[in-house]
């Protein structure tokens, strides 16, 4: 898909949360843009701060523990990090919106589809309520929902997983917004069903031109939706660059050993190989390059310094000391 | 629903029975009416006489058909004491009790959600430590001396406040303040706990997600769900104070069934108590069956379940 201007750009944004064991540098210096029309995935494991960048986006980070320390998020250009609480508001749903992972919690068990999705609907739009109602339907027309009227009147409960998750997707894309954030929302669907969701996100991008940021650990995924990947490692992206790129040559010690964790159909192996050892701790970083314990070509220079980020290819970047000497492409 | 309602009816009607007949042997086994009844000089034929008359001298399993057979047509016995029909004497007081516990009990949640909810929304500070003392004192102190330690500040050094009976809107404050202190602090930590819950739950980020204010996001996203296990609660608390506001009753001479049941046990009279305890019980079953499908309103999960 041809991708247009900036719409999201992330500048060298921190994020920190106090807990009972001490601050942990949750997002530590992210940088990362997103155009129009274009998918960008990020990946990594469990805890490597994610979750926290996208929440950090819509100023959404678990209160009063977290808070953005330095950085900017433009969303079109504009400056979310020092916007008030009702400034953002105004934001949410409307210019920048997310679908959450579990579909099972985060629709209210207590209210009907239709109720919590006029709902989102009236945040933003003034009308009467049968119009909304009309609106709401038409919404999940667009998400691929059969008999919208009457699953309007249905309580979450009623819904299985993927019919959920596409209320929570018609939700989130019915402001409609700019930038969409998906925080792994098939993780927790069938696999049959992965597929239909990705498709239904792909359908509504190609209709509205958003900006999208696809979190996941599932690189099948990234593959097949993603328009470029910045990899995330302790609260940094260490590598990023067009999907296609990066998965021919990734270029970060911490890429390529994810990579070579990713089965593959056309070899047969007895055992996948595994990254040894544990990300850090995020309260006690290493001064060097985060990787450096569990990387096989640490050498003294990455225990001691943190890597600067290297044009290894054509938007290609990777955050590693030997992508200094060799030669781009 | 409603095979659901009639199943519990069937359930409740059994439980009746069984507690009517524990009932009527715990009666028997802590003492004799007559000794209370009859004065100091009586003869043993007064004594026999007295007992013919009461019904106390056939067997005892012959008692017990005719206390159960009264029993499903209403008729518990007469009050030995107020010589009148214990149902009548039950149901006089029953007002004063109700009239009282209901107040207690909107006051406590007027009070309660509120607090809980604030403590919930700021969690570890000043406003939520304040409130966990005070709901901690709250709990703790014993509802004989807090009754008596308001009427000594309130009615005898201030005298602003009626002490002791039932007249004036005034009459009812410190009692309501007595049953209230106990149901506030119960009822605001269960409420913070169940708030901060569901703050963290997923749908609550959605709804902020979707740009809803913190006021929508708390008063509504938050309190429904939040409410499910203090309706619980309440329920359980209006049939254990209709029942059990004995002490607060007893302290402000308050004529209500509380100190009806205490009477009864004093003075021994029970016809009147197995009616007492027989009534609270249908109050007890009647309440749970209301809290059961208030629940099925607030959670869609049981509705359709």
């Amino acid at each position: 898909m041809s991708a247009g201007p900036v719409l999201l750009e992330l500048r060298d944004l921190h994020a920190h949360l106090s807990t009972r064991w001490g601050v942990v540098r949750a997002v530590d210096g992210v940088s990362l843009t997103v155009r129009e029309g274009e998918t960008l995935g990020l990946v990594g494991e469990s805890g490597c701060g994610k979750t926290m960048t996208a929440l950090s986006i819509l100023r959404l980070l678990p209160q009063p523990a977290g808070r953005i320390v330095a950085g900017q998020i433009l969303l079109e250009g504009e400056d979310l990090v020092p916007k008030s609480e009702r400034q953002m508001r105004r934001i949410r749903g409307r210019r920048i919106s997310m679908i959450l992972q579990d579909p099972q919690t985060s629709l209210n068990p207590v209210f009907s589809v239709g109720n919590q999705l006029v709902e989102a609907l009236r945040v933003h739009r003034a009308g009467p309520r049968r119009r909304l109602r009309a609106l709401a339907q038409e919404a999940l027309r667009q998400v691929r929902v059969a008999a919208p009227a009457q699953r309007l009147r249905d309580f979450p409960h009623q819904m299985s997983g993927g019919m959920k998750q596409r209320v929570v997707g018609a939700i989130a894309v019915s402001g409609p917004p700019r930038v969409l954030i998906a925080d792994e929302p098939t993780t927790a669907l069938d696999v049959t069903i992965q597929l239909q969701y990705l498709t239904l996100l792909e359908e509504i991008q190609e209709r509205t031109r958003l900006a999208m940021l696809f979190i996941t650990h599932d690189f099948g995924i990234v593959a097949r939706i993603c328009d470029r990947v910045a990899v995330m490692y302790a609260g940094r992206i260490v590598e990023s660059g067009p999907t296609r790129e990066l998965f021919a040559a990734p270029r970060h010690p911490y890429t390529q050993a994810l990579m070579a964790a990713v089965p593959r159909m056309d070899e047969s192996v007895e055992r996948l190989p595994a990254i040894d050892g544990q990300p850090p701790a995020l309260q006690r970083l290493p001064p060097g390059c985060r990787f450096a314990p569990r990387c096989r070509h640490a050498d003294d220079r990455c225990q001691r310094e943190y890597p600067a980020v290297f044009a290894v290819g054509r938007e290609h970047e990777a955050a590693c000391w030997r992508a200094e000497s060799s030669p781009s492409r | 629903m409603q095979r659901y309602i009639l199943r519990r009816l069937m359930q409740g009607a059994v439980l009746l029975v069984v507690l009517a007949i524990v009932v009527f042997a715990l009666a028997r086994v802590t003492g004799n009416p007559a000794d209370l009844l009859l004065r100091e000089d009586a003869t043993a034929e007064d004594r026999a006489h007295l007992l013919k008359a009461l019904g106390l001298d056939r067997p005892t399993h012959q008692q017990l058909l005719i206390f159960l057979k009264g029993a499903v047509r209403g008729d518990l016995g007469d009050s030995i004491r107020y010589r009148k029909p214990a149902v009548e004497v039950f149901f006089e007081r029953l007002p004063n009790t109700v009239g009282l516990v209901s107040i207690a009990l909107v006051g406590a949640m007027v009070v309660a959600i509120p607090l809980g909810m604030l403590a919930a929304v700021g969690r570890g500070t000043l406003v939520d430590r304040a409130a966990g003392a005070v709901a901690v004192l709250g709990i703790a102190t014993p509802s004989f001396w807090l009754g008596i330690v308001l009427i000594y500040v309130f009615s005898i050094q201030l005298g602003w406040l009626p002490s002791a009976r039932m007249g004036t809107p005034a009459h009812y404050v410190l009692p309501v303040i007595t049953l209230g202190a106990f149901l506030v602090a119960g009822m605001m930590r269960l409420v913070r706990s169940s708030v901060l819950e569901v703050l963290d739950s997923e749908f609550v980020k959605l709804a902020r997600i979707k740009g809803l204010t913190q006021t929508v996001v708390l008063w509504k996203h938050c309190l429904r769900n939040a409410l499910i296990p203090v309706v619980t609660l309440f329920g359980v608390f209006f049939a254990l104070l209709v029942t059990g506001a004995i002490v607060t009753e007893t302290v402000f001479a308050w004529p209500g069934v509380g100190r009806l049941t205490y009477e009864a046990v004093i003075f021994r009279d029970y016809p009147l108590l197995q009616a007492v305890i027989l009534l609270k019980a249908i109050i007890v079953l009647g309440v749970n069956l209301v809290v059961d499908i208030l629940y099925a309103y607030l959670d869609p999960r049981v509705r359709y379940a």
